[in-house]
């Protein structure tokens, strides 16, 4: 029987294409089978953190998967740059959450109280820090930041650069990146999927569902269930200035190329493509009270952008009963969690079964059992 | 490389280019002073550092940022040269807090 694939990997965003591309690796014939230019893409509208503090209140296995990833960043991130000659400038050396007066500081104490109580959680060694410790690491925060949280493994990542890099990556492997190939349906013939895309069909051997907020109308096509629930969230850019944050925070970060991004806004009403300058102005002056120069900046873009997010904000990682060789891929982290999987993911999917002592936990049979937990990260 | 007119008798207005007076015409941009200085007005882009002079003179382009008067990447062709500026040839990125 003629297959033409290994593997389809449905979405070619960082979470599909971190996937196709660690399968490449593995030596699989692989196809991504993306949207075009209009899709609504996270991969290119994110905030670029590789973040581990905070996350995983409520369900302490996340926290191990998040540290495990922080830990593997600098392996992917250097496979890229001998593989394609790109850099991705990771930079890992501890990341801030800024409070701003009093109320705040005492709210964030509590959660990183809670945090360091939680059983099982990995330990990140997220610490409260007063204003002058702060001050000693970002020497240029104003008089109104009453200290913050900061986590040793916190750090950034140029994203944008990542997906790229995983794309000229793909010209490496055996894996063809075929855009403008939407999914409309998938059956299971025989030993094999056939995937209706706009342009034809596609045969492979097993497939992964990686379409992010689409995963939850794909997935029941192959018997699996991803419950999303994607937000909406705001960015403004300034325009390059010397570099004067060593650390960046979860709300503002200053790119490698020197522009400074602040985020992140989080509304529920997904359907507006302009920006609202009213969410950008509260988000601006945040940022402007944490650190005064930037009041000085011109602000040179300003985007939207669809969050994808699980319905409690975990990932979920499953593969299907019904139709062997399917698999499910959802999370919010796309950029946080790539080399787990670049590294983890793409060799369970090779081998045809996910790890329950790895991803057991993000099996979407948890949202049977009622409102048990969301991620506390949105 | 470029040369004033002789028909040209507007008064003149001094400015200060890296702290060096240059003698520019009432109604200069910025960055028609600097061309027609004479000196080497060169900037330094953000990222790459690569050499880039004002070009379309008409505030799309954004090669002809400078510092003027303290405050970094100002279009020096929409900015009219006053009495006693100081503009610096900006290389590399706008420093934070000028």
């Amino acid at each position: 029987m003629h297959r033409d694939y290994d593997v389809a990997v449905v979405g070619g965003g960082l979470l599909g294409s971190a996937i196709a591309w660690g399968l490449g690796r593995l030596g699989k014939k692989v196809a991504v089978l993306d949207e075009g230019d209009l899709a609504r893409r996270a991969s290119r509208a994110n905030f670029a953190l590789v973040w581990v503090q905070s996350k995983g209140l409520g369900l302490p296995a996340y926290t191990v998967w998040t540290v495990r990833a922080s830990q593997t960043w600098g392996k992917l991130a250097s496979e890229l740059k001998e593989q394609t000659g790109l850099d991705v400038c990771l930079q890992q050396n501890g990341g801030f959450h800024l409070t701003l007066g009093d109320d705040e500081f005492e709210q964030r104490g509590q959660l990183v109280t809670r945090m360091h109580n939680q059983a099982g959680s990995a330990d990140y060694n997220m610490e409260m820090l007063s204003a002058s410790d702060v001050k000693k690491m970002l020497p240029l925060i104003g008089p109104e930041v009453s200290g913050g949280s900061f986590c040793p493994f916190d750090g950034h990542v140029n994203s944008l650069r990542t997906l790229r890099a995983f794309h000229t990556g793909f010209a490496h492997f055996a894996v063809d990146y075929l855009p403008e190939q939407a999914v409309s349906a998938i059956a299971r013939d025989g030993g094999e999927f056939r995937l209706t895309t706009a342009k034809g069909e596609v045969r492979a051997g097993k497939v992964v569902l990686a379409a992010g907020n689409a995963n939850q109308t794909l997935a029941p096509m192959v018997g699996l269930y991803a419950p999303m629930g994607p937000t909406r969230g705001q960015i403004v850019v300034t325009e390059r200035t010397a570099p004067f944050m060593p650390h960046p925070l979860d709300t503002v970060r200053q790119t490698d190329e020197g522009t400074v991004m602040i985020g992140d806004s989080r509304e529920d009403a997904l359907d507006e493509r302009a920006p609202k300058h009213s969410i950008n102005a509260v988000m601006a002056d945040r940022a402007q009270r944490m650190f005064p120069h930037l009041a000085r900046l011109n602000v040179i873009r300003a985007w939207a952008g669809i969050r994808v997010m699980p319905q409690d904000g975990f990932p979920i990682y499953e593969r299907s009963e019904t139709h062997p060789g399917a698999f499910v891929a959802c999370c919010h982290s796309g950029v946080t969690l790539a080399p787990n999987h670049a590294f983890e993911v793409a060799r369970m999917v090779a081998a045809g079964a996910l790890e329950p002592e790895l991803v057991g936990a993000f099996s979407a049979r948890r949202f049977a059992a009622a409102g048990t937990a969301t991620s506390g990260y949105y | 490389m470029f040369k004033r007119s002789d028909k040209d008798k507007r008064p003149t207005v001094q400015i200060f280019v890296d702290g060096v007076a240059v003698a520019t015409r009432e109604g200069d941009t910025v960055s028609a002073a600097l061309l027609a200085s004479g000196r080497d007005v060169r900037r330094a882009t953000a990222v790459s550092g690569a050499a880039r002079l004002p070009y379309c003179m008409m505030g799309v382009c954004f090669d002809c940022l400078v510092t003027i008067d303290g405050v970094g990447n100002r279009q020096g062709c929409l900015v009219p040269v006053a009495e006693g500026m100081q503009v610096e040839i900006q290389k590399g990125k706008r420093e934070i807090g000028r």
